[in-house]
């Protein structure tokens, strides 16, 4: 095991990090604020990819098809608040889990109307194409330091919208108290369309960035929903630095568990053994790693709310 | 609950499809024998997930995982030549039981929605678990050569036989649960739905009795997905995909849940949508998501509760 395969993977666990975090910041604020489980949240994981890989076809400019599909997920966020998820803040969770369950239906299959069932890729330009030097001998992927970047600026802004501005404090008082805050006289519901619209293009942008390594592909972000949904039980439901802490380590656990597992096992059991575990064991890293807080902390790290 | 006219129309419904084989073969179309025996096992699955959901209030967002465990039950052993359907039964039920206990120790100390998140995570995590493993066929999925072996007599490679056994399998599980339900036991689950504090303060141990009802609901849907795979003679991981676990939900709201019947309505109305609007749009799932956003914003109590308002106000 060598140091310069440790840190790529290291960043690797990053890059997946920030894109769980992406989701699952959006996640958590619905969630914390409005009490709304948003099966759907992955829609917009797969929109924005769709959006921007279209985009980046049509205007042969990967930054503008950037520029311009976040936006566009975010208006698609305030439609579905108003036209869909507001009716539903009032029912109880089961009702929103079997109507968002529909939503992710009529969104799957909205995008293959559209798109048609194959996935969509798109070529990167040539500058994000290559490798950086990070380190004396470690080379990455210009494109996955730029997501890691881009990535915890997201983190950064959205920390300091939250925890320093008016806005923020709202966000946080609905969080903990939605009742007390609107009995103050704020107009909650105006507050809600921009935290579910935010949430969607964060979404959307996690979903755009990935687009290009993976591809746009119909229902992708159903997968990475779950685990999203595990980071932000991890992190305490409506808290967004539990949120980024808990895709931090959730990312880390899951890439260095995938690669390395195997070897750490081998100092204790037989080649053959180690080889046949690890695959399973690295799988339910996270899931155990979930369990583990939840018998310690059944609110999560920072959760805002008891359970 | 049984009205008279009700329990009329379960005599005629046992008799139907007791005598559905034999239409089947007379009409020379055995793939309708196909379709009932999803159905039928589905609405086991969606039986024991009732059981937690509807009566106790328990939502589940991962009960496909004990179809996949189920289903794995019969495919493993098969695979080494056990064919054996008393070890594979066992197999399962002991295997959905463990596992139901295992989580359930977990699952069960949360509430609402981490409830619902954390049954996700635990079958999200058995479905990568079982792609992981290269040697059941990972992600591809295996194939079940030999269906289960029962004993002389038996061959449920014969799909009359196989019909026969998920009809009695359905008929003892919604007998079971509606036995179960009006018990002191069911009497104590649903009244820790309505007040989980007050059954406490009478001194029950409620976290023990919640406990049971999951595991006695994750080792039935165990019996769901032995049948299955002995149906469709093909496991995967896809089996328990955590949007197997969503159509479950869908089948119990659609039938209506917290009754005997309910989860065997939804499954004929999905198994209906699934088979019948797939013939007139390729975009199906779109008018299925539509109906599920009606259901849920509209459809309280389901089929099922729509039906008795409309009794309620026919005879007033």
């Amino acid at each position: 095991m060598d140091s310069a395969l440790v840190m790529i993977q290291v960043l690797n666990g990053l890059q997946l990090g920030v894109l769980l975090f992406l989701l699952a910041a959006g996640l958590t604020l619905v969630f914390g604020i409005m009490d709304f489980i948003n099966l759907a949240h992955g829609a917009f994981y797969m929109l924005g990819a769709f959006i921007c890989a279209t985009l980046a076809l049509w205007l042969d400019s990967f930054l503008l098809a950037v520029l311009l599909a976040v936006p566009i997920t975010f208006v698609i966020g305030v439609v579905v608040e108003l036209g869909i998820a507001r009716q539903l803040y009032q029912a109880d969770h089961l009702e929103q889990i079997l109507a968002t369950f529909g939503l992710i239906l009529i969104a799957d299959t909205l995008v293959q109307m559209i798109w048609g069932p194959e996935g969509l890729t798109f070529a990167l330009p040539e500058i994000l194409n290559g490798q950086v030097r990070l380190f004396y001998d470690v080379e990455f992927p210009v494109y996955r330091v730029l997501i890691i970047s881009a990535g915890l600026l997201v983190a950064l802004a959205l920390y300091l919208v939250v925890s320093h501005t008016r806005i923020g404090m709202l966000i946080r008082a609905g969080a903990s108290n939605r009742r007390m805050v609107e009995a103050l006289g704020v107009d909650i519901r105006m507050l809600f369309t921009l935290v579910f619209a935010a949430g969607a293009a964060m979404a959307g942008l996690a979903g755009l960035m990935i687009a290009p390594i993976t591809e746009a592909s119909i229902g992708m972000g159903n997968e990475i929903l779950i685990v999203a949904f595990v980071v932000i039980v991890i992190g305490g439901i409506g808290s967004v630095q539990g949120a980024f802490l808990g895709a931090m380590l959730v990312g880390l656990i899951d890439t260095l568990g995938r690669s390395f597992l195997d070897d750490f096992l081998r100092l204790f059991l037989s080649h053959q053994a180690a080889e046949t575990s690890a695959p399973a064991i690295s799988a339910m890293l996270i899931y155990i790693l979930m369990a583990v807080i939840l018998t310690f902390r059944p609110q999560g790290l920072f959760g805002v709310r008891s359970s | 609950m049984m009205s008279k006219s009700g329990g009329w129309l379960a005599v005629v419904t046992v008799l139907g499809a007791l005598l559905l084989p034999f239409w089947a073969e007379y009409a020379g179309e055995p793939f309708i024998l196909d379709v009932f025996i999803r159905l039928m096992i589905l609405a086991i699955a969606a039986s024991s997930l009732n059981l937690i959901l509807g009566y106790s209030g328990m939502v589940s967002l991962g009960h496909a995982v004990f179809i996949g465990i189920g289903a794995y039950a019969v495919g493993i052993p098969a695979y080494y030549d056990l064919n054996s359907g008393w070890l594979q039964l066992a197999a399962a039920l002991g295997a959905s039981g463990c596992f139901a206990l295992l989580t359930g120790l977990i699952c069960l100390r949360t509430r609402g929605a981490y409830f619902i998140m954390i049954t996700l995570a635990f079958a999200q995590m058995m479905y990568f678990i079982f792609v992981s493993i290269e040697e059941y066929g990972g992600d591809d999925g295996l194939v079940i050569y030999s269906r289960s072996e029962m004993g002389p007599g038996v061959d449920l490679d014969d799909n009359s036989q196989l019909y026969f056994l998920v009809l009695f399998c359905l008929i003892a599980v919604m007998i079971l649960i509606h036995r179960l339900t009006r018990s002191d036991f069911g009497q104590v689950i649903r009244s820790i739905k309505i007040n989980e504090v007050r059954m406490q303060a009478l001194g029950f141990d409620t976290f023990r009795y919640r406990l049971v009802c999951y595991v006695i609901s994750g080792m039935i849907c165990g019996l769901a997905g032995w049948l299955l795979g002995n149906f469709t003679g093909f496991i995967s991981p896809e089996m328990m995909d955590w949007t197997r676990s969503g159509e479950l939900i869908a089948m119990v709201l659609l039938g209506g849940a917290a009754t005997v019947v309910g989860p065997l309505l939804g499954a004929g109305i999905f198994i209906g949508v699934e088979t019948l609007l797939p013939e007139i749009t390729i975009y199906w799932h779109l008018y299925l998501g539509i109906l599920l956003i009606i259901v849920a914003k509209f459809g309280r109590g389901g089929l099922l509760g729509w039906w008795t308002r409309w009794q309620g106000r026919s005879r007033p």
